[in-house]
């Protein structure tokens, strides 16, 4: 038995068997339990260490061969599959209590395989290609049937296409100068590639386009699924860069590119989301908004700048959870999310509605919701640095929560005369009041996802230790 | 004089993936275009060849001509007469002018990529050229078929210039896999929207 056959082969081959299946209940119950155990396992089964049970003794090994390469998962990375599988769990368990496509758990799964072997892979490089695979298997999710392939799906592929190359050229480049570290030109040429690759791959600013696009054309909560996952691993890949090569980490000019970066990505998402009538739209610049306070918070450098990086997660991944599964609960009874045709729907839909609300509220980091704790945490590591930068990131949450007040103004502007009740289904309801639970607890007590954000750092050498 | 008879066919590939590449801009009927992709991809091969084993070049050369049947393939069982597009369409000076523009613009790029990496001229002005033709595709067409070609074109060359920097059997292999997933993608897009519709 090995880490990579349990995280990465086992998933990869029950995505086939499930492809097969055809009742979704089946497939969402199959998939959250096996994620589940697979998050248990990365919580309980320590790697190339004997396990000793009864009289059976057995071993997992960190590291399988392909071809002459490896695959290697060892025990500091168990903090990120469990946050990996246990946030695909709450994706997969979700998906009955809603019409997605039936496919989205079977291929869902394979390209949360695909995204952990990229992070796995020895050397590095061939990363790209495996995200590269992963963007290509999501296309069938991201599509709406019956209809040609939106410009929002051909310039997702697009976009994370072009980042391969440059992902790769840099990997070679990155060996020249492990082979001859003072080379000056060698350098630069990297950090230019890299910069590309990773700009591509993030949607950073002017790449960022196909966010609100594919978020206004493809089901809700599968875009959602795919703005967890992608960005995630891709930061976790980008950090390993930077862990792994010295003159990267501590080049002078990385700080500042880094906000300036993610301060253009907290700007223009922030105040492009106050303008939207789309209610994808908005929560599309939410996300690009939240990717550039990552970037931000990682410009900070040191334990603190990984420690509000680490702390934006769970947040981010609640919000995105509940404002999804809201707007696909939403378009399955209206025939656009535009705000026009969403007036007054807050008196007949009022969890999935006061949802869409609060999850735009807490990732614009207001105070009491899970968001808060980070982002106060983040502005106050600013300001010490630079006020101006921490004025502009607020410009940048308030253009959100202008917009969260829109749309709460568009779900409250009903008739006098229209009753209150609730259309969502029982399980619908349970889901999304756990979820405001979940929302407003982390936001009361954040030490209670301290224990999965202490040991992240575990998984890089030098960052953040 | 072997080297002059290797110099020779490197011309002659780059002259076939120059000429391909800007009739495919030009091209609007989707059986002209699978055909000079093909033949793209005999170039690449060409180009590829002085870099790689045989036998690896010729993986990337079947690899290449299969993304072409699947895409052809899924084009040939979809194609309605509403689809059947003019040859020479309208706006063909701004396609030549700007093919024009990325030929001499991949030109200058090529004298200081090939003195960079130590290739010959012809290799990375052709491997530019897809580039940039692929990018040039991509700016000008919304439409889904076109969009895969661009990025074929795209990969196509890359491949050519990475293949001179690595060697790598792996590598290699999955950027064959690379490419035929896109080109299913491809057909799966030209496919889906028909056959929901029947």
């Amino acid at each position: 038995m090995s880490a990579p056959l349990l995280w990465i082969f086992l998933p990869i081959i029950l995505a086939g068997i499930l492809l097969l299946v055809r009742n979704q209940k089946v497939i969402a119950l199959i998939a959250s339990i096996f994620t589940f155990l697979l998050t248990l396992a990365g919580w309980l089964l320590p790697i190339d260490t004997a396990i000793k049970i009864g009289t059976l003794t057995f071993n997992i090994a960190s590291s399988v061969d392909i071809l002459g390469r490896h695959l290697i998962l060892n025990s500091t990375d168990s903090s990120l599959l469990i946050l990996i599988f246990g946030s695909a769990t709450i994706w997969f368990a979700v998906t009955p209590t809603l019409i997605t496509a039936r496919r989205m758990v079977s291929l869902g799964l394979a390209i949360i395989a695909l995204l952990v072997a990229a992070l796995a892979v020895e050397p590095f490089l061939y990363a790209a290609l495996l995200i590269e695979m992963s963007v290509l298997i999501s296309m069938p999710l991201l599509e709406v049937p019956s209809r040609r392939p939106s410009n929002g799906l051909l310039r997702f592929l697009i976009f994370q296409t072009l980042a391969m190359p440059f992902i790769l050229f840099s990997g070679w480049l990155l060996a020249g100068i492990e082979a001859n570290p003072g080379e000056i030109g060698l350098v630069q040429q990297a950090a230019i590639l890299i910069g590309f690759g990773f700009s591509f791959l993030l949607a950073i600013f002017p790449f960022h386009s196909w966010i609100p696009l594919l978020a206004e054309e493809s089901p809700p909560y599968t875009v959602g699924f795919i703005l967890w996952m992608f960005p995630t691993v891709t930061i976790f890949f980008g950090l390993g860069f930077l862990d792994h090569y010295a003159w990267l980490r501590d080049a002078p000019a990385l700080g500042i590119i880094l906000k300036t970066a993610g301060l253009i990505m907290v700007i223009s998402g922030g105040l492009l989301a106050a303008f939207q009538n789309h209610l994808s739209r908005v929560m599309g610049y939410a996300v690009i908004m939240e990717t550039g306070a990552s970037i931000l918070s990682l410009s900070l450098g040191g334990n603190a700048g990984m420690n509000i990086f680490l702390m934006l997660l769970i947040p981010r991944f609640l919000s995105l959870v509940l404002w999804t599964m809201s707007l696909a609960i939403l378009r399955e009874h209206s025939s656009t999310l535009l705000l026009n045709d969403v007036r007054g729907l807050g008196r007949l839909y009022p969890y999935a509605t006061s949802a869409v609300v609060l999850a735009s509220l807490a990732l614009a980091g207001l105070p009491l919701f899970a968001g808060f704790p980070p982002h106060l945490a983040l502005w106050d590591r600013l300001a010490s640095t630079s006020l101006p930068v921490v004025f502009w990131a607020l410009i940048g949450n308030l253009g959100l929560i202008f917009s969260s007040i829109r749309i709460l103004i568009a779900f409250s502007s009903a008739p006098d005369e229209t009753r209150w009740e609730s259309r969502e289904s029982p399980a619908q309801r349970i889901v999304l009041a756990i979820g405001f639970l979940a929302l407003f607890l982390l936001g009361l007590f954040p030490q209670w996802a301290q224990s999965l954000w202490t040991r992240l750092p575990g998984i890089f050498t030098h960052l953040g230790n | 004089m072997a080297g002059d008879v290797t110099s020779i066919l490197n011309w002659s590939a780059f002259l076939m993936a120059l000429v391909t590449s800007v009739i495919l801009i030009l091209h609007r009927n989707w059986r002209w275009a699978i055909g000079l992709l093909a033949l793209q991809y005999l170039a690449v091969f060409l180009l590829i060849q002085t870099h790689f084993p045989i036998s690896m070049s010729t993986a990337k050369l079947v690899s290449g001509w299969m993304a072409c049947v699947v895409l052809g393939i899924a084009q040939l069982t979809t194609i309605s007469k509403e689809d059947i597009v003019d040859s020479w369409p309208q706006g063909w000076i701004f396609r030549i002018f700007t093919a024009g523009i990325i030929i001499a613009a991949t030109f200058a790029l090529a004298l200081r990529t090939s003195a960079w990496l130590g290739i010959s001229m012809s290799t990375s002005w052709g491997s530019l050229l897809l580039i940039g033709m692929g990018l040039l595709h991509l700016g000008i067409s919304s439409q889904p078929f076109r969009v895969i070609l661009g990025l074929l074109t795209i990969l196509a060359g890359f491949e050519i210039l990475y293949a001179a920097v690595e060697s790598s059997t792996l590598v290699a292999a999955l950027l064959s896999a690379v490419n035929l997933g896109l080109a299913l993608t491809g057909a799966y897009f030209v496919v889906l929207p028909r056959e929901e519709r029947q």
